[in-house]
């Protein structure tokens, strides 16, 4: 099978690939979060060392029609650093969660990022001029004696080499006791959520000292806790309305008109669940670690460990679309329970029609998702397959006994290699991959 | 039926429960493993450690220490420091030793 998407057969080739090529992966470098802006410009990443790095699509000019925009670094900053939490001894980590950026209203750019306890709102813009020609200053800085001043004159503004600045406007804190997992922007680009275990707050872009509580599932007593609140996001056309999904696998869509507090849900997603399958994994693979809505904002997307539903905003009983992602681990459950795998958190998104979907697996392996065709692909992120253009070929897990030439056994598959965050641009099929420290791009041979 | 033909009826149904479902299977291996696992799994205790994820630390000192350690072995060796001026003479910009980067960039950026 030669590639997936629309009615077309993509094919992905190699484009670039950031990042260190040491065996030796420092903590700092893991990548935690990558994301596209609204027009597809601008590729942000997060790492565990609290760091940003902005990447921009280069102009296409005409004679080099044949390579496609790369992305170059554009602007890299310190967005957090670690803390302690005097209170509980605990430290805080400066791990960048997730970035969100906001729609671009004027020349800046201006994203949201977060950490386990803190969002910030940093805005990045250029600055390509500078005056020149002060009365009362050098060129170099130096004050110059006022009494060897005969004239006045007007500073001239003159160009200077590009400088990308990135300073943080806006610094929401101490509204989360639990750790932050979600941040998404209103439609309304004046308001945005975030969602710790417990709790998800409403905030506006302009006011820091306070936020609206609008779900709380603590219970009174901690012992009663049964779930948590894994992801969140707000509809991409509805001002009012966001989803949350749980530690169970249930997704609730909550309206804010309905009421201040928005503990009691206006639709409650749950498929089904056969009782006799059930078993002491059952609940943890239905975790649900990431909820995305369609563009249309018709659909939604979650991704559990092992597979990837789509639903349809109108029906709760059941998803619309189900697709494995590495059905062959459902008998390798107790050694990933051992190492902690289980409890990874992998992440899913959609191409800008809503045709196609992607998810990372393990031994980077990613998978695509085709919702016309139903065909499905596996590539890998490697090093191995990095000369400019190559196409990537599709891999295989073989699971029984006969291994063809070119699969590779579940046993085989290295753990470690973990594709959790994937992103596609909005509008081209460009795709950006994190694998541990390294972020690879690809693009489709035909864009 | 005997108590004998029963049991052997559930150990049928047990068998043929790891024959369908490798979810079974899987779990039946891991209680041999850890006979003192609880039973309900998704409870309060993964939820509590999930809740509290991050380590602790005896008190700020303590994290202080641990993190001055950590760096010292992150960051590569410092350039040579300028010799200390001590009350010699009021120190100029050039004089004072350079401030340690405390950070160091992200390897994507370079």
């Amino acid at each position: 099978m030669a590639g997936v998407g629309g009615g077309n057969d993509f094919q992905w080739c190699f484009s670039q690939v950031k990042g260190a090529i040491d065996e030796d992966v420092a903590e700092a470098d893991i990548i935690s979060t990558v994301e596209f802006n609204y027009s597809g410009e601008l590729l942000a990443t997060g790492d565990k060392g609290g760091r940003v790095v902005i990447f921009q699509r280069e102009q296409e000019s005409k004679n080099r029609s044949l390579s496609r925009g790369e992305y170059n670094v554009y602007s890299t900053f310190q967005s957090h650093e670690p803390e302690f939490d005097y209170l509980k001894s605990l430290e805080i980590e400066e791990k960048i969660n997730k970035i969100r950026w906001l729609p671009q209203q004027n020349a800046a750019h201006f994203l949201l990022s977060t950490n386990d306890k803190t969002i910030k709102l940093w805005k990045i813009s250029e600055r390509d001029k500078r005056a020149e020609g002060y009365n009362l200053k050098d060129e170099d800085g130096r004050l110059r004696d006022p009494f060897r001043i005969t004239s006045l004159r007007v500073p001239v503004l003159m160009p200077m080499d590009l400088m990308v600045e990135a300073s943080p406007r806006r610094i929401f804190a101490n509204a989360h006791t639990y750790h932050i997992n979600s941040i998404s922007v209103n439609s309304d680009y004046q308001t945005y959520l975030s969602a710790d275990d417990l709790r998800i707050n409403l905030w506006h872009l302009e006011i820091t000292d306070r936020s609206f509580n609008i779900v709380d599932i603590k219970p009174a007593n901690m012992e009663e806790l049964t779930e948590v609140i894994t992801a969140a996001e707000c509809h991409p056309h509805q001002c009012n309305v966001f989803v949350y999904s749980s530690s169970k696998g249930t997704i609730r869509l909550c309206d804010m008109r309905a009421a201040a507090l928005c503990d009691r849900h206006s639709k409650f997603f749950e498929e089904p669940e056969d009782p006799s399958s059930r078993s002491f994994f059952s609940e943890i693979i239905s975790s649900i670690s990431d909820v995305k809505f369609s563009h249309s904002g018709r659909y939604m997307m979650t991704r559990d460990y092992l597979s990837v539903k789509v639903w349809d905003l109108n029906m709760e009983n059941r998803p619309v679309e189900t697709y494995q992602v590495h059905e062959y681990l459902r008998s390798k459950l107790c050694s990933l329970y051992e190492n902690d795998c289980i409890f990874d958190k992998f992440e899913c998104c959609w191409n800008g029609s809503d045709s196609a979907i992607m998810t990372g697996s393990y031994n980077n392996f990613f998978r695509m998702f085709d919702r016309n065709t139903r065909r499905d692909i596996t590539l890998e992120a490697s090093r191995e397959n990095s000369k400019p253009r190559a196409m990537l070929k599709p891999r295989k897990v073989c699971t029984g006994g006969k291994r063809k030439k070119d699969e590779i056994s579940v046993d085989s598959l290295d753990f470690n290699k973990k594709i959790l965050h994937t992103a596609w641009h909005p509008k081209e099929n460009v795709i950006a991959v994190a694998a541990t420290n390294n972020l690879y791009i690809f693009q489709d041979k035909m864009n | 039926m005997s108590s004998e033909e029963e049991a052997s009826i559930d150990e049928q149904q047990e068998m043929q429960d790891t024959v369908v479902s490798p979810e079974k299977a899987e779990e039946a291996k891991l209680k041999a493993r850890y006979p003192h696992l609880g039973v309900r799994p998704g409870g309060s205790d993964l939820l509590r450690k999930r809740l509290t994820k991050g380590q602790k630390y005896f008190d700020s000192g303590d994290y202080n220490m641990a993190k001055a350690k950590m760096k010292n072995k992150q960051l590569p060796t410092a350039a040579a420091e300028k010799t200390e001026i001590t009350g010699d003479h009021i120190p100029t910009p050039q004089d004072l030793p350079q401030r340690k980067q405390s950070l160091v960039a992200s390897k994507l950026a370079v």
